[in-house]
């Protein structure tokens, strides 16, 4: 069944006429490497190459303690630092069996939310330019500084924030917080629409993203792709509604499900996201109990002997933390399921048999980040 | 013709210089002179007029953009572009290994002298124009799209495959926007019943073209920006550089002055586009006149004739720069189903059209 569903074999020939798109390419968005064998201007197939900026993330946890994993984390998906860390410290924190203060878990949840929305953000600005229209990439940007803004003001970092440690959060949030998360909140709604106004709307964006490489929901399963890309094709995956953890229990929102599966239904799933978030975030952010920023825990972190499991929706799609512990304060074998990977595998599939530049256009609504690949 | 616009005719001033030369040389010498002296006069015009559509475009942008643009090097940033135009003639010229030297050396060549020479016939005010050819919309047509030539050797030499991509694009994009522009140009010729640009200028004294020509002449103006931007390879048709998809297209390759000069050349084309709009549609250098209000015309005419080129210029330039910061690219199936199956098609009908308005002289 899966052989019929995964037709990923490669016929390489000699005659190929073969163009690397990377390691360093403008719309690759890192070190990735893309090998494109074109026909003229159709793309035959990609096959891509992984590692350029591989530093064994994984393996450098095994000689780390928890608290010092968080920093790698974020060094992952560093768009979605925050859930990277959220994801390794709510793993120990079940394992250790500790209930971190309501204070923590509402902070969390509007962290994760600003965090995808700056992600969401950046994104949008990025697949603007992929696509051609220079001008999204400022306006994406102007309203990102304001929430690194409201970061840089309660933890002093803006991208790679370390906020998360086992147990809770390094220290309280700045009193500025909810003023300015507030302020935000309305700014950004009355710009959303600009967004929308600027690209979602214009029609040669339409035609480059309607229709065009279309996933469907069955292979969105098979290749595992998750996150926004996942719900375009009608794969219902977001773990915020299928298995809540943090305060994600205690607010209403919608699951956004696309069912078109093509590059405009992505792009749709992460405009309706931004919007969603702003209505999570509003609905905590006048909420948030006051029993303290962190649980009591002991000096030193151990866990006990086992295997611990948890999984978080980042911004683009599942990352899963699998913690392997022999009883001591670093863990045995740590694996993270990066969303990213599996995204990227499924790019020959949706863009073999169309242009270049909708490769472009993919490769932009599949929304990757290199560092998360090859971690 | 009013009486005061006469005092800014430039055929006043040349006629002077010519006879001035005259007296004191051989008719051969003198007109050696001139010859030199009008090239100098506009490779000065070109390079300056490069240096500003360049600052233009990015103060342009950066208003669309939310940003302020350049505002460091001199007053407003204005000299911003002289810094990076002598950054890039000390930059290193970079020998690409196993590409065709003599070819890669001559395409930006090719590319700058087609873009100079259509300049040539561009008339920018009342007598100022270097020749008045009596086919001069042919000429312009002919000599622009030379340019292809270059943009195609530049791929082809380059022994890059994002160059040759690009370039192949760019022969496909130019080749078929020709046939638009020429179309969408020819409905003022069968109007106007001249080739010469001059002679276009002239019969829109009492009225631009766009505004005599009733709804045909609207649809081939906007036919004309639409075929015009996709020819000179501008934003959203920018596909033959499409720094997304091919890095820079077909002058991946080039450095130095030489990566200048294409540079340069897109700029200038846009400008002989403009001009070119500005004078078949738009009534060139002839001021705006409105009907029977002498009062206000002749207010009109004290606007000297190159202020009103020079506006009805920028302000296509600026409509064809706003195109490209808002939009995005098209691919190419698209570019090329946009061309031969919509504005092929209705620049064939919208002549036809045009020919029975002028046949029947329903225009004013």
């Amino acid at each position: 069944m899966s052989e019929e569903i995964i037709k990923n074999i490669i016929v390489k020939e000699n005659e190929d006429y073969i163009i690397n798109m990377g390691p360093q390419h403008p719309s690759t968005h890192g070190v990735l490497r893309l090998e494109v064998c074109l026909q003229g201007e159709t793309v035959k197939y990609i096959v891509p190459h992984v590692g350029y900026i591989h530093r064994g993330i994984e393996k450098m946890c095994e000689a780390n303690t928890y608290p010092q994993i968080i920093h790698l984390t974020d060094r992952m998906d560093y768009l979605s630092a925050h859930m990277n860390n959220e994801a390794v410290c709510l793993c120990v924190e079940n394992a250790m069996q500790v209930e971190v203060p309501e204070r923590v878990k509402y902070v969390r949840t509007i962290l994760a939310e600003l965090n995808r929305l700056a992600s969401h953000q950046l994104w949008w600005s990025a697949f603007g330019m992929d696509l051609g229209a220079l001008t999204t990439f400022f306006y994406g940007l102007r309203d990102r500084e304001l929430i690194l803004d409201i970061f840089e003001e309660s933890f002093g970092s803006r991208l790679l924030h370390s906020f998360n440690t086992p147990g809770g959060l390094m220290h309280d949030i700045h009193p500025n917080f909810q003023k300015r998360t507030k302020d935000f909140i309305a700014y950004f709604r009355e710009k959303l629409p600009e967004y929308d106004q600027l690209l979602t709307g214009n029609i040669i964006f339409q035609q480059r993203t309607k229709g065009i490489g279309l996933l469907s929901r069955e292979k969105a399963i098979a290749y595992g792709v998750t996150g926004p890309s996942g719900r375009g094709s009608g794969f219902s995956c977001d773990l915020r509604k299928h298995a809540p953890y943090s305060a994600y229990d205690k607010v209403q929102f919608n699951e956004i499900v696309y069912t078109e599966g093509d590059t405009f239904a992505r792009y749709n799933v992460r405009m309706d996201e931004m919007r969603e978030s702003l209505n999570i975030i509003e609905q905590l952010i006048d909420n948030i109990p006051s029993d303290g920023h962190t649980a009591k825990m002991k000096p030193i972190i151990k866990l006990p002997a086992g295997e611990f499991f948890q999984r978080v929706e980042t911004a683009r799609g599942e990352l899963a933390v699998y913690i392997v512990s022999d009883g001591n304060k670093t863990p045995y074998r740590i694996k993270f399921r990066s969303p990213n990977f599996s995204n990227l595998f499924v790019m020959n599939e949706l863009a073999a048999g169309g242009k270049i530049a909708d490769l472009i256009a993919i490769s932009g609504s599949l929304d990757l980040v290199i560092p998360d690949i090859d971690r | 013709m009013s009486s005061t616009s006469t005092i800014y005719d430039f055929s006043t001033l040349t006629g002077s210089i010519d006879a001035s030369l005259h007296s004191w040389m051989a008719p051969g010498l003198a007109l050696t002179a001139e010859l030199v002296l009008v090239g100098l006069v506009f490779l000065t015009f070109y390079a300056l007029l490069g240096l500003f559509l360049v600052y233009l475009e990015r103060k342009v942008c950066a208003v669309i953009q939310n940003r302020y643009g350049p505002n460091r090097v001199g007053p407003m940033g204005l000299f911003q572009t002289i810094a990076d135009l002598i950054k890039l003639l000390m930059k290193e010229l970079i020998p690409i290994r196993r590409a065709d030297h003599f070819l890669f050396n001559l395409a930006p060549f090719i590319v700058i002298i087609a873009s100079f020479m259509a300049i040539a016939a561009t008339p920018f005010a009342r007598g100022l124009q270097a020749v008045d050819l009596n086919i001069g919309v042919f000429y312009v047509m002919a000599v622009s799209s030379l340019g292809v030539v270059g943009i195609l050797l530049a791929g082809w030499a380059s022994n890059s495959k994002y160059s040759l991509i690009g370039a192949m694009r760019s022969g496909a994009q130019i080749v078929s926007y020709e046939l638009s522009v020429g179309l969408s140009l020819l409905a003022v010729v069968v109007l106007s019943g001249t080739m010469q640009l001059s002679g276009i200028v002239e019969s829109q004294a009492n009225g631009w073209w766009i505004f005599k020509g009733h709804i045909p002449v609207i649809i081939s103006f906007i036919i004309f920006l639409i075929a015009s931007t996709a020819e000179i390879n501008r934003g959203p048709f920018d596909l033959a550089e499409a720094e997304s998809e091919l890095t820079a297209g077909f002058h991946t390759e080039y450095s130095g002055i030489k990566f200048a000069f294409f540079f340069l050349a897109e700029y200038i084309n846009m400008f002989i586009v403009s001009a070119i709009g500005a004078t078949v549609f738009l009534g060139g250098w002839m001021p705006l006149h409105i009907g029977n209000l002498e009062a206000f015309n002749h207010v009109m005419d004290f606007i000297p004739s190159m202020v009103w080129f020079f506006l009805k210029t920028f302000f296509l330039i600026y409509v064809i720069m706003w195109f490209k910061w808002t939009f995005p690219r098209l691919r190419i199936d698209q570019l090329l189903t946009l061309e031969w199956k919509y504005l092929m098609p209705i620049s064939l009908v919208n002549i036809v059209v045009i020919a029975f308005i002028a046949l029947m002289g329903w225009h004013f």
